[in-house]
């Protein structure tokens, strides 16, 4: 690194930086453009195609029968119902959770709260994967189980994966953490001496719970229903999974129907809209809802909040953290390792039935994987790179307000984040099958794609790191003549250097789970990982599906291992859905 | 508009149906070919073959390396769906001008109908399929010949379904001691499901399946996965999918039975077709070639069990002569006209 050093005199010991051209400004702009392509163009086109018919001519009717058809409106019902229900699952789940790790004296509550970080590493199509391997009426493993247990061959299953209820099961189990994070970290911020207050003026523990504690966490409980709502209506992975076998549609798999044979891109654009203008509005009501929570920490430093010691309770407490874990994570992952293992997916192992079988299949027998692997794994690097420089420069000039217009810049990063991944890839497919683009059949798309999803994130991750450093050295650069490139590469950047490759790590990672977009945009020669296993479920091939998604887990929860150690705390929760 | 010209709208032509019976002999297909150390050549220089197929993912891979095995330094990238969806896929990826697929092998023989309208293919005759081949297995301008020949059969898991319980036709399948004991594939994204839905609907009527939608049957979309569900005991009986994946599974001791319907069980003649846009167009040739051969499609038979079409190739042992098996009849030319709708007709019955 060629960062000047400045000696006693106060001279630096080399020329001074040339005073070059600022080249921030002409930047910028290239920017706000390139931002405005990857962002406005799927959007224009969306919006075009939901307003033509087939042959081209301007129409409402796609609305209309998207609004009246049963075959659309059905749908939208269930994906509302299953959305509110998931809500509401992921409160009563999230929040006791979130209070015991934070403020209570529970034992192993890091591990708890590390647990819950790792399962958001879990794709949700995997997830539901893994829990048809569990609860399938008949085959699922606890059903087997729970019928040995009575002895009756014939029983009612205990669980039946392929309701409207499953689905719901499991996309909360795979949403709550969103919940939890947002939750935890309120309580940890709950100022000790409020509540230390209350205490001296005699309420009850329960009392100063009610009055104090509950009212200042209330705005992240409803940011968290909001958001785990917004996740479960646009989710894709889990709904095609599970919704076919059950026998109905959401939104997101009626999208997806629409480009099966014969493509219907007009009505899957118009059918895309309500779940862009659905999350514009809901992101909007959130961002009021934890705006208000500045109220709670109005008063500067506050002691931390004190931990509520549980008494006999302690272990129960954990029992019961462990037992909600066991359903995202420790049932899962072992029904996994138990089809990857096994002849029939479906059959417990035993020391006599193990067998490497599976995995001599997926990696030397299916040519589909190496490809597979090989694009996921580029499209993940260069996505998480593009995506973090893209982030840092951007962050960089909206937080430090150097260029004019940078409010633009910020807006258009943040702004895919009220993109579904399946509406994203809709548009995406609309935009680049034409000139002057002909980006499909290529892994430019899904580039642009992944890029595109993850800025919001990133941005807002590098964005968050650009608040911790201080702006002197920065001046201090600049008053020595440096420009504000040369600043931000020379001293900014190598400050920022964990946040970055945490960045870095979480775009990798995030890439590696996308399904929704993915899904309409590959093709053969462009296949990555999550398409592979979403096809090999068209087949039910379950024991390599559960071959390839033991990689990726293997994949993603090392990348994840290292970014945890490289900073700490819970940045999963930037991790969206998909 | 982005998608696919309409299949179903253009007239077909005629003798254009593949399984036309005529008595034309190859009117207009080119002469045929052999495997020549030339073509051999070529091949081995292009590398690789793309070939997009609906059938099952093992039986395709594991055909897929005995090739690979015979003409070291060709490999074959098996794509593998639906036909349904490889035919959506393909559609979509012409339009754009993406050329992936070389040689493709679907379940639904009505494909090649609207493929050769947009004069996609190319026509080509490997010599054993001049010299072995029925009529009704090859298209007479050379666009496509059958590789595979099977049934979609009704199968039952024994260890849930008592032999006195056994059902003998898709009538009794209607019984309410099925409800929820039913799997079946989705004609919208499996070719061999979209014709045997055919089949039955002409056999049966809508009625029959407006009834069996009361029946709560779990819905997949393969037809390679029905018998997987069956085979497992997810459910008891499938009332569609490939009588070869039952069969395979039942060689693997899975406690199954296919059950041939009073009422006929559907056919399913599963052709090949090479694309005249191929990147890989003597690859393509060379794995047709031998796909077709004699030696290629006892080793078909033989991993899979599928019926022989070659004239020289032998049954598995143990399987029911189709002679015995009371058959429905396909119709590629109606099917062409008539998926889309049958395809929406049954998403409104069954709900997906």
């Amino acid at each position: 690194m060629s960062t000047p050093t400045v000696n006693a005199q106060g001279s630096t010991d080399r020329p001074t930086w040339s005073r070059g051209l600022d080249l921030s400004t002409p930047l910028a702009i290239v920017f706000a453009l390139t931002l405005c392509v990857l962002v406005l163009l799927p959007l224009t086109w969306l919006l075009i195609y939901a307003l033509t018919d087939t042959k081209g001519g301007a129409t409402f009717a796609n609305f209309k029968q998207l609004f009246t058809d049963p075959a659309f409106v059905d749908p939208l019902l269930i994906s509302l119902g299953i959305a509110t229900s998931v809500g509401v699952a992921c409160c009563a789940i999230a929040a006791p959770m979130a209070w015991l790790v934070a403020r209570t004296d529970m034992p192993l509550a890091s591990t708890v709260r590390l647990i819950v970080t790792a399962s958001f590493v879990t794709p949700p199509f995997l997830g539901a994967i893994a829990w048809e391997l569990l609860a399938a009426p008949n085959s699922g493993l606890l059903n087997q189980l729970y019928r040995g247990w009575l002895g009756d061959a014939a029983a009612e299953p205990l669980f039946d994966i392929y309701t409207i209820y499953g689905l719901i099961f499991v996309i909360t189990c795979y949403t709550f953490p969103y919940v939890f994070v947002l939750v935890a970290n309120a309580l940890e911020r709950v100022p000790g001496d409020l509540e230390d207050a209350a205490s001296m003026l005699g309420s009850s523990k329960w009392t100063t719970a009610r009055r104090i504690t509950v009212p200042l966490v209330m705005p992240a409980l409803m940011a968290g229903l909001l958001v785990a709502f917004l996740q479960a209506i646009t989710l894709f992975g889990s709904p095609a999974i599970l919704a076919l076998p059950a026998g109905f549609h959401t939104i997101t798999t009626k999208i997806w129907s629409l480009f099966q044979y014969p493509p219907k891109p007009e009505l899957a654009a118009a059918a895309s809209l309500p779940l862009l203008f659905l999350t514009v509005g809901l992101l909007r009501m959130q961002a009021a809802i934890l705006g208000r929570k500045s109220y709670a920490v109005v008063g500067g430093k506050s002691a931390a909040p004190r931990l509520i010691p549980l008494n006999r309770l302690r272990l129960p407490a954990a029992a019961f953290c462990f037992a909600l874990l066991a359903l995202p994570v420790f049932l899962p992952y072992g029904a996994l390792l138990n089809a990857a293992f096994s002849k029939i997916p479906s059959q417990p192992i035993t020391l006599q039935t193990v067998t490497l079988h599976n995995f001599n299949f997926v990696y030397f027998e299916l040519s589909a994987t190496k490809l597979a692997l090989k694009n996921t794994f580029l499209l993940a690097v260069l996505s998480a790179t593009i995506g973090s420089l893209l982030a840092l420069v951007i962050a960089y000039m909206t937080s430090r307000k150097a260029v004019p217009g940078h409010r633009i810049l910020g807006f258009l990063a943040t702004a895919p984040i009220a993109i579904p991944g399946i509406v994203l890839g809709v548009g995406l497919f609309l935009s680049y099958t034409r000139p002057p683009f002909v980006l499909y059949g290529t892994l430019w798309i899904l580039l642009v794609a992944y890029v595109t999803i993850e800025l919001p994130s990133a941005y807002q991750q590098m964005r968050s790191a650009f608040h911790a450093v201080n702006l002197e050295l920065e001046e201090a650069s600049r008053i020595l003549g440096a420009t504000r490139l040369q600043v931000l590469a020379h001293v900014t950047g190598p400050l920022l250097r964990t946040s970055l490759l945490a960045t870095w790590c979480f775009t990798f990672v995030a890439v590696v789970r996308e399904l929704s977009a993915a899904v309409i945009l590959f093709t053969s020669e462009t296949k990555v990982v999550s398409v592979l296993i979403f096809d090999l479920k068209e087949s039910g091939d379950l024991a390599a599906i559960a071959v390839l998604g033991l990689s990726m887990l293997v994949l993603t929860a090392g990348v994840v291992y290292i970014a945890n150690r490289l900073v700490g705390g819970t940045p999963g929760v930037r991790l969206r859905n998909n | 508009m982005v998608g696919m010209p309409n299949r179903r709208k253009v007239i077909v032509g005629v003798g254009a149906v593949l399984c036309a019976s005529s008595t034309r002999v190859l009117a207009s297909a080119p002469a045929a070919v052999g495997i020549t150390p030339a073509l051999i050549e070529a091949a081995r220089r292009e590398g690789k073959v793309n070939w997009y197929t609906a059938m099952d993912l093992v039986v395709a891979e594991t055909w897929a390396k005995v090739f690979e095995a015979k003409h070291p330094g060709v490999s074959v990238r098996v794509e593998r769906s639906g036909s349904e969806r490889l035919f959506q896929r393909i559609g979509q990826e012409m339009k754009v001008g993406v050329r992936n697929v070389d040689i493709v092998n679907t379940a639904d023989a009505a494909h090649v109908l609207p493929w050769k309208r947009n004069g996609w293919l190319a026509a080509f005759v490997p010599e054993e399929v001049a010299a072995h081949y029925s009529a009704a297995h090859r298209d007479p301008d050379g666009y496509a010949v059958t590789v595979r020949l099977y049934l979609s059969v009704i199968g039952v898991n024994t260890k849930l379904v008592a032999a006195a319980d056994m059902p003998t036709s898709f009538a009794d399948l209607l019984d309410p001691k099925w409800v929820g004991k039913l799997v079946k594939g989705h004609p919208g994204y499996s070719g061999t499901i979209m014709s045997a839905t055919y089949q039955m609907v002409q056999a049966l009527g809508w009625g029959y399946f407006e009834k069996l939608a009361k029946q709560k049957v779990l819905q997949v979309q393969s037809s390679v996965d029905p018998p997987k569900k069956i085979a497992h005991g997810e459910r008891a009986v499938m009332v569609d999918g490939g009588d070869y994946n039952v069969i395979q599974h039942k060689a693997q001791g899975a406690p199954v039975e296919v059950v041939y319907a009073s009422e006929g069980t559907p056919t399913i003649t599963s052709p090949n077709c090479i694309f005249a846009a191929a990147v890989n167009p003597n690859a393509a040739r060379l794995f047709q070639c031998w796909m077709t051969s004699a030696e290629g499609q006892q080793s078909l038979v033989d991993i899979s069990g599928q019926y022989p079409i070659h004239g020289q190739v032998k049954a598995k042992a143990g399987r029911k002569p189709l002679s015995e098996i009371k058959l429905m009849t396909e119709n590629p030319a109606e099917i062409d006209l008539q998926a889309e709708a049958i395809t929406a007709r049954y998403s409104a019955l069954f709900k997906v």
